[in-house]
């Protein structure tokens, strides 16, 4: 079991290293010297250019700065913003936290409803699965939006004050999370209910709703946690599209604004950022796998 | 008389209920979606055409999806998109599907060491965020067309790799592969006449499966303004351009958005449908 | 204790509706102890399950009269069901692998039954699952009780199933093929166990033999009618029917062809050793087989004689110990130097649907096998296929059609050796025999060489001329058929052969 976590810690660092180096060699390729884009819009004189170079160590060989690159990447310094001239690390500190609540509570939004979805109205999940993955999420929002605030009034129409806020934005991201998770988890259950344990479940005189609650549940829980990488790709791909519809501050406005601007340390750094996540997240799915399946802990 | 018995089997009976009639509604709208690509003239008039009088107006029997803030009719532009959307989304799935193919195979054919070290990375890129990874590319590429296309496709490269060499592994392996051995025929052979064409046969199902994920994402990226510039009639465009009139004028960017949904459900629909026919065949 | 009287049960499906059991009627009586013996498809399974309510989804079971325990079954509502389940009723399935929840422990899958049917306190629960557990002569019962079924061995696991099945005190055991997932030696071990045991048995098998250590009264069903009934021993010294004498004639079995002389030496192999990471799957194996020779490897899973079949066939390269294939060296060399001789040894699988290409047809299937131009008609012919099968994919084909396709492809490249691992333990027992016959017939007109790999005893007495018999890696006895098979001289051996249920037919 220990040995297991520490694989999949050294994996993360591999796949953080990976990510991180992906991202410099991005810098590297990105049109343009990179005082061209510090320099952006804003005054060219050879002093200034100069001053950048010796700023940004843009004189030193290109390993040095690699190294120099990893290291402070590694101490949370991920250099600064070309548009908002700020730390970077600041540009997204100061963007987290609204990100994380809406991320947070479509989260719980998607898995409760895809739990109910799931066990009790099970004929409904397949086509209800099919439109929600198939729909737009800006086309959610938007459809919400136009009945829920402008003709009904009953949540606000943009911004980030309060729970009411919060509510629309969440919905709208955890649709489709609900569609496809209620999905995974029926054909799991469906599939758990037609094993041959089922069978012998039944021949105890166990009830139906037993049977699906004792036995068949965490049978499909284990497809349905795979599903958690992916939603998590749902949510961040999510926040970035459904901040704009809502007009949310967070880590969306942010990334779509130095995409924009071509504001390339910001975008590496949600990058990075991302796949932080990313390893974490895998992490915890694969120990749930340990939790909920036995064979597998055999090292 | 019956005795009461244990649960249906919901699983086939499911798949079978959405398969008749939704098959066929997909169908007819996938082929009008590829009529109004290649002729849009056939069904609207121009989608570019202003009228100042009739700005914001409400469906009705001469503009069946309306006019938008400039008096252009809905209908005519959503038509005409279809051209732009479809283009965009068909060329970043060729490009996800050639390089995909390619990567896969190299990845399954490979030694050991190698086919790890790919495959780690199309895992890892692939449950990684499409939008996020479509943005690094554009953020360094800049914004437009073409840069949009190449940016879908790149972002698709790592599942239709992943899903080739998956299936490159396996067939690899398959008895019927190994067994071939018994007829003394050349590894280039085996691959050729045995592995090519069961790992190739299921690329066109999840190519249609994956178009549609192409024109979720092309929508989605074009609403945030990184693709075809106004006055194009582009489909997440024209969304997000309706969306400054959503308290007067829901029509404007609800029905183009409505049409993006079908298209993609057909594609599913008709997606699942050949894997379905497809699997009947492969399998007992 | 049950009667029955027309029972028909009908599947819904949604392309087609299946008629499975067409009209079933017996009774069992207290303490009796029946089989119901069929061939795959024969509506036994469905028939045993109707009588707890658990035909299957999408089943319609109908009945004139439907009496279980002294009750009309017919009025059940699904509560009258689920009491009967397990307290008057135990269900034993195939394989406890899959038959037990592979998520929790079998301690808690034994304790659920008597969460259901009595009123005792957890705590008693886990004391009486314990005692359950010793009851079915389960070994260190504390401990297994806390282990999951994939930890246990199959014995162990199929033993905590049984003891599922008696949680609730059942009257009533329905055995549904009880023994087939197991190795021979385990079988006895657990048909022993169901000997013990004083409830009412049902007992479905596809295996005479099996049925017949153990039943007193057997019903024969094919294709859901029963065609022939009647106590165990009367039933098999003079059955009626030719479908029960059919299947009496293939389970007691008969010597196949003669030991003509055998010829040069085909295959040699000595000192074979296999590694896989520590552990030695093969130890120190020689075999030879000469022309015209059919040679049974026998052993039990896991004993190592598929990888002793991979080594032989050039699939995998021995740790040490080397094979030569006509007289030429045949393993340490590259693939490339064994392609010319490989037509000349071929394979025959166990799954002959996996080793087919699924996108090819039978046409193109054996055509690969054959020499450019060659047709392939003849060869259909010569194991008893008609060209209509020409055309058709793989899974088309019933699993007795296919493994003669397979035997086509094999026999299509004229080799001189044929390897064939478990070519028979997939088929029905009718099935089965005519196989045997095939291959008996193949080595008898062309000469060829078979290495015949099995489990099943019974099917390499009935083949081989000599046997090899294979434990933990090694052979540890060798011989002729009769040597062999009547004075064993191994302790393992002799095991084995003290395992298989026989049928003792008096002619």
């Amino acid at each position: 079991m220990i040995t297991a976590i520490l694989r999949r810690a050294g994996a993360g660092v591999l796949v953080l290293w990976a990510a991180a180096t992906a991202a410099y060699l991005a810098l590297l390729a990105a049109p343009g010297s990179t005082v061209d884009a510090i320099i952006g819009d804003g005054a060219d004189t050879p002093g200034i250019r100069a001053q950048i170079t010796s700023e940004w160590h843009l004189d030193r060989p290109a390993v040095v700065q690699y190294l120099d690159f990893l290291w402070r990447a590694a101490h949370g310094d991920l250099g600064r913003s070309y548009l908002l001239q700020r730390p970077v690390s600041d540009v997204i500190g100061s963007q987290l936290l609204p990100t994380v609540k809406l991320a947070a509570a479509a989260a719980v939004f998607g898995v409760l409803l895809a739990l109910v979805l799931a066990l009790v109205a099970r004929r409904l999940t397949s086509t209800f699965g099919l439109v929600l993955v198939s729909t737009p999420p800006f086309l959610i929002g938007i459809v919400l939006l136009s009945v829920f605030s402008f003709r009904l009034g009953w949540f606000p129409v943009s911004g980030d004050r309060g729970f009411a806020a919060l509510v629309l934005p969440a919905i709208t991201m955890g649709l489709p999370i609900a569609g496809t998770l209620a999905q995974v988890l029926r054909d799991g259950l469906d599939r758990a209910l037609d094993e041959p344990f089922a069978v012998t479940a039944r021949a105890r005189g166990l009830r139906e709703s037993a049977v699906l609650t004792r036995h068949a549940l965490k049978h499909a829980l284990l497809p349905a946690v795979t599903m958690l990488g992916w939603s998590f790709g749902v949510l961040i791909g999510g926040t970035v599209i459904i901040e704009q519809v809502f007009g949310r501050p967070g880590l969306g406005q942010v990334t779509v604004q130095a995409v924009n601007a071509s504001d390339l340390p910001v975008v590496l750094a949600v990058v990075i950022l991302a796949a932080a996540v990313f390893v974490v997240i895998n992490t915890v799915t694969d120990l749930a796998y340990l939790l909920i399946d036995p064979r597998l802990r055999r090292s | 008389m019956t005795i009461a018995l244990t649960r249906p089997r919901t699983v086939r009976l499911r798949s079978l209920r959405l398969a008749r009639p939704g098959v066929v509604l997909a169908a007819m709208f996938l082929i009008l979606a590829l009529i109004a690509a290649a002729w849009p003239g056939l069904f609207a008039g121009d989608p570019l055409r202003a009228d100042p009088l009739h700005v914001l107006e409400a469906p009705s029997g001469t503009h069946w999806f309306g006019t938008d803030q400039l008096g252009r009719d809905v209908f005519a532009r959503v038509v005409h998109g279809a051209r732009h959307s479809l283009s965009i989304s068909v060329s970043a799935t060729l490009i996800a599907v050639g390089s995909g193919i390619l990567l896969g195979l190299l990845a399954g054919l490979s030694h050991k060491l190698a086919d790890e070290a790919l495959s780690r990375s199309f895992d890892a890129l692939s449950a990684f965020p499409l939008v996020l990874l479509a943005l690094l590319f554009i953020a360094i590429a800049g914004t437009g067309t073409t840069s949009l296309i190449v940016a879908i496709g790149l972002s698709l490269v790592p599942h239709f790799a992943r899903v080739v060499r998956a299936q490159t592994f396996v067939v690899r392996r398959a008895a019927y592969v190994t067994h071939a051995v018994a007829f003394g025929a050349p590894r280039s052979r085996l691959v050729l006449r045995h592995v090519l064409p069961n790992v190739l046969g299921p690329i066109p199902v999840l190519a249609v499966i994956g178009l549609g994920e192409a024109i979720l994402l092309a929508a989605g990226l074009s609403f945030l303004g990184m693709g075809p510039q106004p006055p194009s009639p582009e489909w997440g465009a024209m969304i997000s351009e309706g969306r400054g009139y959503l308290h007067i004028a829901w029509w404007a960017s609800v029905l183009p958005g409505l049409v993006v949904t079908a298209t993609i459900i057909s594609l599913t629909v008709a997606g699942r449908f050949f894997q379905r026919r497809f699997e009947g065949r492969e399998l007992p | 204790m049950i009667t029955l009287e027309d029972l028909r049960v009908t599947f819904h499906l949604p392309r087609r509706t299946v008629e499975a059991v067409r009209g079933v009627s017996f009774t069992i009586e207290p303490g009796e102890r029946v089989a119901i013996v069929g061939e795959s498809g024969s509506g036994k399974s469905v028939t045993a399950r109707s009588l707890v309510g658990l035909a299957g989804p999408g089943a319609r079971v109908d009945a004139t009269t439907l009496e279980i325990d002294g009750r009309d079954a017919r009025r059940f509502a699904p509560r009258d069901w689920r009491h009967l389940r397990g307290g008057f009723a135990g269900l034993i399935l195939q394989d406890a692998l899959v038959s037990l929840d592979p998520l929790r422990t079998v301690g808690a899958e034994i304790a659920e039954v008597l969460r259901i049917h009595s009123s005792k306190t957890r705590f008693e629960r886990t004391k009486e699952a314990l005692r359950l557990l010793e009851e079915v002569h389960v070994p260190e019962p504390e401990r297994r009780a806390g282990q999951y079924p994939h930890q246990l061995s199959g014995g162990l696991r199929q033993r905590a199933l049984i003891a599922s099945a008696l949680a609730g005190g059942p009257k009533l055991l329905i055995a549904d093929e009880p023994t087939t997932a197991l190795d021979a030696t385990v079988q006895a071990q657990i048909l022993k166990l169901l000997a013990e045991r004083r409830e009412t048995l049902l007992l479905i098998s596809h295996d005479l033999a099996v049925v017949s250590t153990l039943a007193d009264r057997v019903l024969v069903m094919k294709d859901g009618r029963l065609v022939e009934s009647g106590a165990t021993r009367k039933l098999l010294s003079g059955a009626d029917h030719p479908y029960t004498r059919q299947l009496i004639a293939a389970a007691s079995g008969r010597r196949r062809g003669t030991t003509s002389e055998p010829g040069p030496v085909v295959i040699e192999a000595t000192g074979l050793r296999k590694v896989y990471g520590d552990r030695a799957v093969v130890r120190d194996v020689g075999v030879t087989i000469r022309r015209g020779e059919i040679v049974g490897l026998v052993g039990e899973s896991g004993s190592g004689k598929t990888t002793v079949a991979q080594l032989l066939f050039g699939l995998v390269e021995p740790t040490s110990g080397q094979v030569r294939f006509e007289g030429q060296r045949f393993s340490g060399v590259p693939e490339r130097a064994r392609r010319p001789l490989r037509r000349r040894l071929q394979f025959i699988a166990q799954d002959p649907l996996s080793a087919f290409d699924p996108r090819w047809t039978v046409r193109r299937i054996v055509a690969e096998a054959l020499p450019r131009g060659e047709p392939v008609a003849p060869v259909l012919e010569r194991v008893g296929l008609g060209e209509e099968v020409l055309d058709r994919y793989p899974r088309q084909l019933s699993g007795g059609q296919r493994q003669r396709v397979a035997i086509a492809r094999a026999i299509a490249p004229r080799p001189s050796l044929i390897i064939c691992d478990e070519p028979v333990s997939a088929l029905d027992v009718s099935v089965q025999a005519q196989v045997l016959d095939l291959l008996a017939e193949i080595r008898e007109r062309d000469g060829t060489a078979l290495l015949f790999i099995s489990h099943d005893l019974g099917v390499v007495r009935d083949l081989a001329d000599r046997v090899l018999v294979m434990h933990d890696g090694q052979v540890v006895e060798g011989g002729t058929s009769k040597s062999v098979f009547e004075q064993p001289q191994h302790e393992y051996t002799r095991q084995l052969l003290a395992a298989v249920p026989t049928l003792e037919v008096s002619a």
